[in-house]
């Protein structure tokens, strides 16, 4: 009992990184329509960003964090100015394209600079420690993430829901052309969401390195999931991607314990295949 | 009448051009451009070899219109047929080739018919997960090699074995058989009936269904279709490397390289696989070889670049760029009459 609560604990902690990371696409998947390819790598490359300033000035993770956050906020602004703003109105794959090819770009360019060598921060603030809690070890690295992921998905959930701008937001997704005739400047508006969805990433990417070695790949598998996570939920569902990336994680938990660690992947697609077969706009699609 | 002599007229140029370039590859190897070093028949062969998967992925990508991120997996089973067979059952590859063609084009079937129904995003997602899906099954299926893949012992070499040691020569024309297979079938396709519901579907579903297009049907057939060919590429791949293992043939990098090729030569186009694959291919084997020394990942660095211009400023590809460039000579040449 206490192997089958410790799995679902860590399963859930896991899931709420994941919905840290998805919760960003969630949001430009929901208002722009747009699956941005280049996600996973928004994640490495904050991760770097923590990783050389931790090697190099030795500022913790947690205070990097912001750091990656502003930096990906700029990042992604800058990817919807140059690339994304191009492609609306054109088909539906183009933006997903171009964006698959940024990330080919932003990998390539962190192996060809940063070697594909793991790296490790040593002596971070958190990194290595645990507590026990009614037979339960829980790591704290990863407990704070999930508390931030909570925090933070509460923020944009709040900001989207209940502010003025959430509003706007909320009017550029349903109609672009109507929002605009309400005098709203979409334009603003996506390049904010965009902005907004990177450094939802951009901050999960900057906290990482306390337990999680950075390598030019890490985004890879991160991408693939957040897709999934996004797509289970639901068009551009916040609630959604969490039920989903909660339900994700427990999943690649116990697939990888009671089963075996390679069909953990094999259980979290599976599920996403089943899901969408029986809801083809996903949990809280509609 | 008179634009069905015109259309007919032009389609035999276009025709005698399509013989012309056959020709045109099938002397290459007689050159001593060709002979004189193993890197450029090399290059030669990828060309080739690419152009062919992604004209396999053209036809449904490109002419019906649905964009599958997942022919990773049905190249990987082609693969895998020809090697279980050299590998395993210690036969000649020939039947191999043929049964994993054939598994492809049924797996593949059996998948997109539920997968069909989804749309867009929704469909793209599903196509990725099926290739991790596949990727992780295979990595720990021990019966076709697991994680350390199927090696190629010493066969005799020749026809017989689709093996050669010495040479690349019948490499070479052993590809570009498969190249015209496969874009002879694409040509004939596109005068076909078949073709036009193809076109048919990708440009309206429901306009199609309306005047009579079986459209689930259309799209089987071409994910079929697609899936065998691509499939035959695979049993290539795998006969040409002497190896096979699930990362190199099933994985996401290489559904993207049949998606990419495509759209940069020119998606729905007849020679748009092939352009992409003349420019990519030589771009990314010369990089590689030259640039290795800076660091790796160059010839990635330029192909992430090239993706996201073409998306963004020319999304019909190069097959655009050379259509915009003939139609301004073809106008100054009016004007100038």
């Amino acid at each position: 009992m206490a192997t089958f609560l410790q799995v679902a604990f860590d399963g859930l902690l896991n899931g709420l990184l994941y919905a840290l990371v998805a919760a960003g696409l969630s949001l430009i998947w929901g208002v722009m329509d747009v699956i941005n390819f280049a996600h996973g790598e928004f994640l490495m490359v904050a991760m770097y960003l923590s990783y050389w300033l931790g090697f190099i000035w030795k500022i913790d993770p947690l205070v990097s964090s912001i750091a990656g956050g502003a930096f990906v906020f700029i990042l992604g602004a800058l990817t919807y100015k140059l690339v994304i703003s191009r492609t609306i109105g054109k088909s539906a794959m183009s933006a997903l394209l171009a964006t698959f090819g940024l990330s080919m770009l932003l990998k390539n360019v962190c192996l060809n600079r940063f070697s594909p060598n793991f790296r490790i921060l040593q002596h971070t603030l958190l990194g290595g420690k645990t507590f026990a809690l009614a037979g339960i070890i829980i790591p704290v690295p990863q407990l704070v993430i999930s508390l931030v992921a909570v925090a933070l998905l509460f923020l944009v959930y709040l900001l989207v829901k209940k502010t003025r701008l959430g509003w706007a937001i909320q009017a550029t997704a349903m109609d672009k052309e109507a929002a605009e005739l309400m005098g709203i400047n979409t334009e603003w508006i996506y390049l904010l969401v965009f902005g907004l969805g990177g450094a939802c990433v951009g901050i999960a990417g900057g906290l990482l390195p306390s337990y999680l070695a950075v390598h030019p790949e890490v985004g890879a598998l991160f991408s693939l999931i957040a897709f999934v996570c996004v797509a289970m939920g639901g068009f551009g569902s916040i609630p959604g991607a969490l039920l989903a990336s909660l339900l994700i994680g427990l999943v690649e938990a116990f697939a990888g314990f009671y089963i075996a660690p390679v069909f953990k992947y094999v259980a979290v697609f599976g599920l996403y295949l089943v899901v969408v077969m029986v809801r083809p706009r996903g949990l809280f699609g509609w | 009448m008179v634009t069905a002599m015109i259309l007919a007229g032009k389609s035999k140029k276009k025709d005698l051009f399509w013989l012309g370039l056959l020709a045109l590859f099938a002397v290459v190897p007689l050159t001593p451009w060709f002979t004189r070093s193993t890197f450029t028949q090399h290059v030669m062969i990828q060309v080739l070899l690419y152009a062919s998967m992604a004209q396999a992925w053209n036809i449904l990508g490109g002419y019906c219109g649905q964009v599958s991120f997942g022919h990773s997996v049905f190249f990987g089973i082609g693969a895998y047929g020809t090697a279980m067979a050299v590998v395993k059952f210690g036969l000649i590859p020939w039947p191999g080739i043929l049964a994993g063609a054939l598994i492809a084009a049924v797996v593949a079937v059996a998948i997109s018919y539920p997968c069909f129904k989804l749309k867009g995003h929704y469909f793209a997602i599903a196509t990725f997960a099926i290739v991790e899906i596949f990727n992780r099954l295979f990595m720990v299926w021990y019966w076709v090699g697991g994680a350390l893949g199927l090696d190629y012992g010493f066969t005799q070499p020749g026809w017989k074995n689709f093996v050669w040691y010495q040479t690349k020569d019948c490499c070479f024309y052993g590809v570009l058989l498969l190249f015209i297979l496969v874009f002879g079938i694409v040509r004939w396709i596109e005068k076909h009936r078949f073709g036009f519901y193809l076109r048919a579907v990708r440009e309206g579903q429901d306009t199609a269904e309306s005047l009579g297009v079986n459209s689930t049907r259309v799209k089987l057939s071409a994910m079929a279709l697609s899936a065998f060919l691509a499939a035959l590429c695979g049993a290539f791949f795998a006969q040409y490397n002497y190896r096979v293992d699930p990362p190199m043939v099933m994985s996401l990098d290489m559904s993207m390289k049949f998606v990419l090729i495509t759209i940069l030569g020119g998606l729905g186009t007849f020679y748009g696989p092939l352009l992409g694959a003349a420019l990519l291919i030589p771009l990314q084997e010369y990089t590689r070889a030259y640039l290795g020394g800076i660091g790796g990942g160059v010839d990635l660095i330029i192909f992430g670049l090239l993706i996201i211009i073409v998306v963004v400023y020319q999304p019909k590809g190069i097959m655009g760029i050379l259509d915009r460039a003939f139609a301004r000579i073809k106008r100054s040449r009016e004007g100038r009459e």
